[in-house]
């Protein structure tokens, strides 16, 4: 019995939660939603953490599990590789903990009468999450993408207890977010036009003829690839929130409910990462998007302005969660950066990035989340002299500050160190001094902070006491794990490797 | 198994973390314990030549690795830190004393660093213990001069760590077999290397170090940062930061012509700046800065004799500084006062403070029978031998020569102004009515201590000599040491240049003043380009962003749409128009790129 639900594992991890989230929905306002939330993602969790096993241990280092049986390409298929496997398990391992933290922080940022829906909803995000990741159908990761897309703006609306500009921030992150998603689906439309298949690794193939066709007489669909691939790049690194596509993402952050923006903040921009991997790398190829049409060229330019630009008006912000969620800005440039240098180093600096960035920034949403939980805001004069009061927050904070600068024994030193070599590998000396820069400029907005935190004096003495330990321990956890990886980094940097490994293997 | 792999800053760090929780009288057996048992782990590690490896990103770490220069520098930081600690454990300040343990772990740390990440991770964290050390100061200006101190040392370190990370890129491609290991950088020592893609990792490891050393144009963080630690702090500090990063030179950097500039350049900016200085403890800081120079110099010569009398001159220097720095410190803990113009006649009820202090000026300005006279003299005689050679070699040695009579000159120049001012000023002088007792008992015996050292190693050099890099070098000179036209050329150097103090004290009396230095740089140039300049540039940018953004279709959305008090205050931020614009144009500039660029 366990052997045959093994083998259905890639299913079972999209539909529980799809299926858990709807039975929450429907229950309606018994309180229970938190408590089925926890199960499910707990579980998720388990799954994954088999499923990466078993893809490792497998010879090909990948399985495919075909819906219905279904056979490619008439079917859909879910692929588990190194890569997806790996997202999937810091997905729902994210999931997981700030589930396990948001019961008190959602009860007091969510009305009581919808927070049933709040945990559906939550559900729903984390389904299409994981659906994009282990989809290997083009249009299937449209339909994931738009689930979790949807569910994602409903969550940062329901912020509007707080501030009613959660409101607005939810309905232009609904315009551009959709905009993005009609270009992606655009793209794949181009793509089935030209190849008359939706399955990846189907389309891949089909495309090979294509190429080789031009240059020659008769170049089949040229102007229609790529058109195609010029929708989808736009499209996701709109989801990606890569610099000058970002403008939804400081507002979203921010005036989402603390939980919300911590799960965004660790998973949301990470798939949309992936997805945007996958396509260059297992869709269209590296030769033709990187090769031909010298996209590296232009994400390089759109990751190193992200850096920059994101670092700059994080150093500006008076507002902590701002000043995070334009700090995320500046990551995703380190990741897209890593995946355009299309080396080793390079990928494997893309990939570590994202694990490392997904536990420090999401440890430090919850560490603010907190500070949200006992005084109700989070400007930089709440923070005040708040290093005495919440010393274990504030430390959790702090570490995480570190990472973000990229200090020696931190997880964020492990990404650079990588991204730098890759830099150096492909000869990209301008990108190796922009992260320097980058890194002097997260050293200034995270000393802001810190400065404010432990030397900052309050004025008023009202009482304000540790967070309590249910959202505490997540917090600790994450950046606990994050400094965990900075000191012994074989762990991560295994997994990452293999995942480079296997993508320019596939672009080979 | 645990011995063997224990890493002496561990055991100094391990007692800073102890000392933040204990109280009472254990607080005297761990901050004097902990040196002590790092001292006995050193040599335990010198003597048995542990090695000791773990693994990082799949490249082996060394942190018990015993360098030429290693046992010299280690044992001097651990009895530094004896000394320091002895000085201050009268007082509760357990801040203090734990990132005082703390910085000299870090600094032992560097000392005993195989590869470049050992090396970069205890420099940093030496960083931190320091910047504690400064904040708990107490004093006006500690929290100013600890942030300042701190975004150098950032500079620093983030440099440190770029050029190391280059480095050991370059190291890996060029397929070497150990590409993180720390040691000398021998295409530096042949001669000037050009500013090139090779050598760029190089140049940034020199720049993060000589940020440490105090290298012009960063040598103001010095007298910035140091006299705004407290009383006993500041002795601390005196000791670590910058022998630390002159130990990295001394391995990396050896024979580096360009030093040898550099370090006359200090040797002579610490004396100019002493004389004017009316702060006791910043002139004992300036100080600093040109007996660093001295051994600048020595590095650049990069000889046998000169890297001997270098690491001899790091381990008399610190002694005789911490001396200095501790007088300075009962006085500034009996009185309260730090400016030379406040102070004078002490010598009537602070007899054991004057004398130490009198000893260890003697020492600094290398008297005979003192520190001073049997180490740094080595550096200046390796001059002299090393421009015979030359000059036996028809090389030309002009610039040697040069340096020999500006290093003359600056050790007459090191009397006038901590040999004789610092004294005559605190302590003779005019009478300022002062009457404090002598420090309590630990701070006595510290100074006693110290001031002993002083003196045994004047006498007895040969004790030192025997730690030294290349001992049998050190063995041929202490023969010489004390031969009759060393020790009368000295003394008329020192004579003179007593003389010169006294025909000149009129001038020399100081009147309040701050001296102006590089640090105008960053503290007015580049404040007024960023107000004067900058600026209106920036607000001319917005115009232009203004204008651009007005003529836009679309631009109404922005405030129609938005519930009337936003719209009001938030602006562009919140409008949908301009992303969606910019989502249409990245689409236009890669179809443009596409369709173009492979067609060209």
């Amino acid at each position: 019995m366990l052997e045959h639900l093994r083998t259905q594992l890639p299913a079972l991890i999209v539909v529980t939660p799809l299926t858990m989230g709807l039975i929450v929905a429907l229950i309606g306002r018994r309180q229970i939603g938190w408590y089925i939330a926890m199960a499910t993602t707990a579980g998720v969790f388990a799954m994954t953490l088999q499923l990466l096993m078993d893809v490792l241990n497998h010879g090909e280092r990948s399985l495919t599990y075909l819906m219905g049986n279904w056979p490619v390409p008439y079917g859909i298929a879910y692929k588990a590789d190194p890569l997806s496997a790996s997202v999937m398990l810091i997905v729902a391992a994210m999931a997981a903990v700030i589930t396990f933290y948001a019961r008190r922080s959602v009860a007091s940022e969510v009305p009581v009468g919808k927070l049933h829906y709040f945990w559906g909803l939550w559900l729903f995000c984390i389904t299409g999450l994981l659906g994009i990741t282990i989809t290997g159908d083009a249009f299937n990761l449209y339909v994931l993408l738009e689930i979790s897309s949807l569910s994602t703006y409903t969550l940062v609306a329901l912020g509007k207890e707080r501030n009613r500009r959660a409101l607005t921030s939810a309905i232009n992150y609904l315009l551009l977010g959709t905009m993005g998603a009609c270009f992606y689906l655009v793209g794949v439309a181009y793509l089935y036009m030209a190849t008359g298949s939706l399955n990846i690794p189907d389309i891949a193939e089909r495309l090979q003829p294509i190429y080789a066709s031009w240059g020659t007489d008769a170049p089949l669909y040229q102007k229609t690839v790529i058109a195609g691939f010029a929708m989808m790049a736009v499209g996701l690194s709109l989801k990606l929130a890569l610099f000058p596509l970002h403008g939804w993402l400081p507002n979203a952050y921010t005036y989402a409910p603390s939980a919300v923006s911590a799960l965004l903040a660790s998973t949301a921009t990470k798939v949309g990462a992936y997805a945007f991997m996958r396509v260059i790398f297992t869709l269209v190829g590296v030769g033709f998007a990187f090769g031909r049409l010298h996209t590296d060229i232009a994400l390089m330019a759109c990751s190193g302005a992200a850096i920059i630009v994101g670092s700059w008006m994080a150093i500006r912000q008076v507002n902590v969660k701002k000043l995070l969620a334009y700090s995320s800005i500046a990551q995703i440039g380190y990741i897209a950066l890593g995946f355009a240098l299309a080396n080793r180093d390079g990928m494997t600096a893309s990939v570590i990035h994202l694990i490392n960035h997904a536990l420090t920034k999401g440890g430090m949403f919850l560490a603010l989340g907190m500070v949200m939980y006992r005084l109700g805001g989070t400007r930089l004069s709440d923070l005040r002299g708040l290093g005495r009061k919440m010393p274990l927050t504030m430390a959790a904070f702090t570490a995480g500050g570190l990472g973000l600068i990229g200090v020696p024994l931190t997880s964020g030193f492990v990404s650079k160190w990588y991204l730098v070599s890759g830099c150096l590998e492909g000869g990209r000396y301008e990108m190796a001094a922009v992260v320097l820069v980058g890194s002097l400029l997260a050293l200034i907005y995270v000393w802001r902070v810190v400065e404010t935190i432990y030397f900052g004096k309050r004025d008023e003495e009202v009482q304000v006491r540790e967070a309590p330990w249910t959202m505490l321990v997540p917090t600790l956890l994450l950046i606990g794990a994050s400094l965990y990886f900075g000191i012994n980094a074989s762990h991560t940097a295994y997994i990452a490797q293999a995942a480079a490994d296997y993508l320019l293997g596939a672009a080979r | 198994m645990a011995m063997i792999d224990l890493p002496p800053a561990l055991v100094l760090m391990a007692g800073a973390v102890v000392m933040t929780a204990v109280r009472g009288r254990a607080r005297w057996v761990v901050g004097l314990g902990a040196p002590l048992i790092a001292l006995a782990d050193c040599w335990y590690v010198i003597t048995e030549g542990a090695e000791s490896y773990l693994y990082f990103l799949g490249h082996a770490l060394n942190p018990v690795h015993v360098h030429p220069a290693t046992p010299v520098f280690a044992t001097i930081f651990c009895i530094a830190a004896l000394g320091g600690m002895l000085f201050s454990l009268h007082q509760d300040r357990r801040v203090e004393q734990s990132a005082s343990l703390w910085h000299a772990g870090g600094a032992l740390g560097v000392v005993f660093a195989g590869d470049m990440v050992t090396l970069l991770v205890f420099w940093e964290l030496m960083t931190l213990g320091s910047l504690v050390v400064i904040w708990s100061g107490g004093q006006k200006h500690s929290y100013g001069a600890g942030l300042r101190y701190f975004g150098m040392h950032a500079l620093g370190g983030v440099a440190l760590m770029m050029g190391i990370i280059i480095v050991v890129t370059q190291r890996i491609s060029d397929g070497s077999a150990d590409p993180l290991v720390f040691t000398h950088f021998a295409e530096f020592a042949a001669g000037w290397p050009g500013l090139s893609w090779d050598t760029v990792g190089i140049w940034l490891v020199l720049v993060g170090m000589l940020v440490n050393v105090g290298a012009p144009p960063f040598s103001p963080w010095i007298a910035d940062a140091y006299p705004e630690g407290s009383f006993s702090g500041t002795v601390v500090l005196s000791a670590f930061t910058t022998k630390t990063a002159v130990f990295t030179l001394l391995v990396a950097f050896a024979g580096f012509e360009a030093l040898i500039y550099l370090g006359l350049w200090m040797a002579c900016y610490g004396i100019v700046y002493a004389i004017l200085e009316n702060d006791m403890r910043r002139i004992l800081a300036y100080s600093i800065v040109n007996q660093v120079g001295f051994m600048m110099v020595g590095i650049g010569v990069g000889t046998k004799l000169s890297i001997d009398g270098t690491a001899a001159h790091a381990f008399a220097h610190i002694v005789y500084k911490g001396l200095l720095m501790m007088s300075a410190g009962s006085v500034l803990a009996a009185t309260g006062k730090r400016k030379c113009t406040e102070l004078g006649g002490l010598y009537r009820t602070m007899p054991i403070t004057m004398w130490c202090g009198i000893i260890g000026a003697l020492a600094i300005s290398s008297f005979p029978l003192t520190s001073g006279f049997t180490t740094k003299s080595m550096i200046v005689d390796s001059i002299g031998e090393q421009s015979e050679l030359l000059a036996q070699a028809g090389v030309s040695h002009t610039h040697l020569i040069v340096a020999w009579f500006l290093l003359e000159a600056a050790t007459a120049g090191v009397f006038l102004h901590a040999g004789i001012k610092f004294p005559w000023f605190v302590f003779f002088q005019k009478d300022s009515g002062l009457r404090p007792p002598d420090p309590p008992w630990n701070m006595r015996t510290a100074m006693i201590g110290f001031a002993a050292i002083c003196i045994v190693l004047g006498i007895f050099p040969g004790i030192l000599y025997d730690i030294l890099p290349y001992k049998l070098e050190a063995g041929e000179y202490s023969k010489v040491v004390y031969s009759f036209e060393h020790v009368m050329t000295m003394l008329a150097l020192l004579l003179f240049g007593g003389l010169a103090f006294f025909v000149l004290l009129p001038i020399l009396k100081r009147k309040e003043t701050i001296t102006l230095d590089w640090d105008w740089l960053w503290r007015a140039f580049i404040p007024r380009l960023y107000r004067e300049v900058l600026t209106p540039l920036l607000e001319m940018a917005q115009k232009a962003q203004k204008t651009v953004l007005e003529t836009l279709p679309g631009k109404s959305m922005e405030d129609s749409r938005l519930p009337a008090p936003l719209a009001r205050k938030l602006g562009s931020a919140w409008a949908v128009s301009v992303p969606v614009l910019l989502i249409v144009l990245m689409l236009l500039v890669y179809l443009v790129i596409y369709f173009v660029v492979p067609s060209i």
